[in-house]
């Protein structure tokens, strides 16, 4: 009773107090934003161990964040392994051929405006389909390491990418292509000195769609078959044995994962497209 | 006329593509046939034989059709085995997560553009939620709802269809919240209006175009949520468990059979949801 009055006073506390900060003048600098966000975190946390432990919920259920978090630490080195088979040779190598595809053929296609008007609504409706459901066929070809879960990832992250890439390489002012005329800069200047650089903040809009993509294709196709080690691998296992502490201790992994990556993209995002009024607005 | 002669092209590239592929990926275990029974195969031969296999690598588009068509008109929509029964089953899951994730986003919307403490603290959260592969909770998500005693498989697939459906909604009404501009803000002031009518009449109304255009989204991801919930479900219905199924027996005709289905059935939604924005536009005036 004593934990789930106590949550609940914390909750209201910390609450009372991030209404204080937000209406405060420290609110609306960017320490004052990530308190307010960091204090609505921890709240989340003591309200969940506080419902947990008021409540006696057993751990084969919902283990609190208390029973978690040593977990994540005595069993690092198993995390670690997930951690690589699954990111590191799943989702990033997936990740940076799709890209890389994405990349290349964007700009092969980009000559021609007839296959362009004719790929851009078939990649628009393809990026929509549940292309998850191939995992089990490219599982099937590519078997059950870690290639067949970066082919997943590849067809995951490919037509995102193209779509804004493509969308990107023609969002270019009338003014700077007359510009670019009166200059009589080659293609290739144009390509490299204008266009590259005008479709960026669209790239880093599909490379941030397809960071998330790509975890998830990675997981899913372990769910299809994978060695013994890898975070889909390993939640499904764990989820058999009801070992509950394991499960939300790699989906706590995957979740820093996904931050970070999310985190890193947004950090190149900034110094590539720092001129980009929606970048500006941010550094004042 | 002058946009189909592109797409249609396209979409003849993929389908030759296809038959190509199909040709070539079959073609080893024609070959490996013959070699067991001594016989030697031309190309000729070779072709033939690729296009009808028991359980192909990858199955010719005719192939899969035929498997679609008989999935679909073969036995009667009740049966197990109809790609309609568990395209239904798929669809309702899909529709229940879509209305919670919709009504979920637009309230938040709602809080968050009303209130700064909550756009300080809940954003971010909303935002590394989506960050976080929900795949990863998809099987915890199942085997709890099972141990508190919700025998209704519909729900847990519901919650995870509604958590990748909310996020597009969300980000979509705040934009089209804060639509309107100053001077209209301005003049709803002078008319003295209170903050219930200043929203009811001047921000929702702004807010329904992102609103419908965030639709499209979120039912697209309602599905591939639905579809990922019924994956580690012990493969029981839904097109997610057809496809488990499939690749569990080695039987790739009935995986792609649902891959096709399901991607039918997103695109169905996806027409619909579009359809119903444009009425909606229409009846609201606002130009096509």
């Amino acid at each position: 009773m004593t934990w789930l009055v106590g949550a609940v006073v914390f909750w209201l506390a910390a609450w009372a107090m991030n209404v204080r900060l937000a209406a405060s003048r420290f609110g609306a600098t960017r320490a004052g934003r990530i308190t307010v966000a960091a204090l609505f975190g921890v709240t989340l946390l003591v309200l969940w161990e506080g419902l947990v432990r008021g409540f006696a919920v057993p751990t084969v259920i919902l283990p609190g964040p208390s029973v978690i978090g040593p977990k994540i630490v005595s069993s690092l080195p198993i995390l670690w392994g997930d951690f690589v088979q699954t990111v590191i040779r799943g989702a990033l190598s997936g990740f940076a051929i799709g890209a890389v595809a994405a990349f290349v053929t964007a700009i092969a296609i980009d000559r021609s405006p007839f296959l362009q008007k004719g790929l851009l609504p078939v990649g628009n409706f393809v990026s929509a389909l549940p292309i998850v459901g191939l995992a089990p066929v490219l599982v099937m070809w590519f078997g059950f390491d870690w290639q067949s879960k970066a082919a997943v990832v590849v067809v995951m992250v490919f037509f995102p990418l193209l779509v804004n890439m493509v969308a990107g390489l023609q969002a270019t002012d009338r003014l700077h292509r007359d510009l670019m005329e009166t200059y009589s800069a080659s293609y290739t200047q144009r390509l490299l000195k204008l266009r590259l650089p005008a479709a960026m903040p669209f790239v880093f809009n599909g490379l941030k769609i397809a960071a998330t993509l790509a975890l998830i294709g990675a997981i899913v196709a372990e769910f299809f078959g994978s060695p013994i080690m890898g975070m889909g691998f390993r939640i499904s296992t764990e989820v058999g044995k009801l070992a509950l502490d394991m499960v939300w201790a790699t989906i706590a992994v995957a979740a820093m994962a996904g931050s970070v990556l999310y985190g890193l993209i947004a950090l190149i995002e900034s110094r590539v497209t720092f001129w980009h009024p929606s970048q500006r607005s941010k550094s004042q | 006329m002058g946009r189909a002669a592109p797409i249609l092209t396209v979409l003849c590239g993929i389908f030759v593509l296809w038959y190509l592929a199909a040709i070539w990926m079959n073609a080893t275990w024609v070959y490996d046939q013959a070699s067991r029974s001594n016989t030697s195969v031309t190309l000729a031969q070779v072709i033939p034989q690729t296009m009808a296999q028991e359980r192909p690598l990858l199955p010719p588009p005719h192939q899969v059709a035929q498997v679609l068509w008989d999935g679909v008109t073969g036995q009667a929509v009740t049966s197990k085995r109809s790609l309609v029964y568990h395209g239904y089953v798929t669809l309702r899951g899909t529709m229940m997560g879509f209305a919670l994730g919709t009504l979920l986003g637009v309230a938040l919307a709602m809080a968050i553009v009303r209130f700064r403490v909550m756009e300080l603290s809940v954003m971010p959260w909303a935002i590394i939620s989506q960050t976080i592969p929900i795949v990863a909770l998809a099987p915890m998500i199942l085997t709890v709802s099972n141990q508190i005693g919700i025998d209704n498989r519909e729900v847990p697939k519901a919650i995870i269809a509604a958590y990748l459906s909310f996020f597009p909604v969300l980000v979509s009404m705040i934009k089209g919240l804060r639509s309107p501009d100053q001077m209209q803000l301005d003049l709803l002031s002078t008319y003295g209006a209170s903050e219930p009518q200043t929203f009811f009449k001047l921000r929702l109304p702004a807010s329904l175009p992102y609103f419908f255009a965030s639709l499209k989204v979120a039912v697209a991801a309602a599905l591939v949520g639905t579809i990922i919930g019924e994956l580690p479900t012990g493969a029981v219905e839904g097109l997610g468990a057809r496809m488990l199924i499939g690749s569990q027996f080695g039987e790739p005709l009935i995986m792609w059979a649902a891959l096709f289905a399901a991607a039918i059935l997103a695109g169905g939604l996806i027409l619909i949801v579009g359809w119903i924005e444009r009425a909606a536009r229409a009846r609201m005036g606002v130009p096509a």
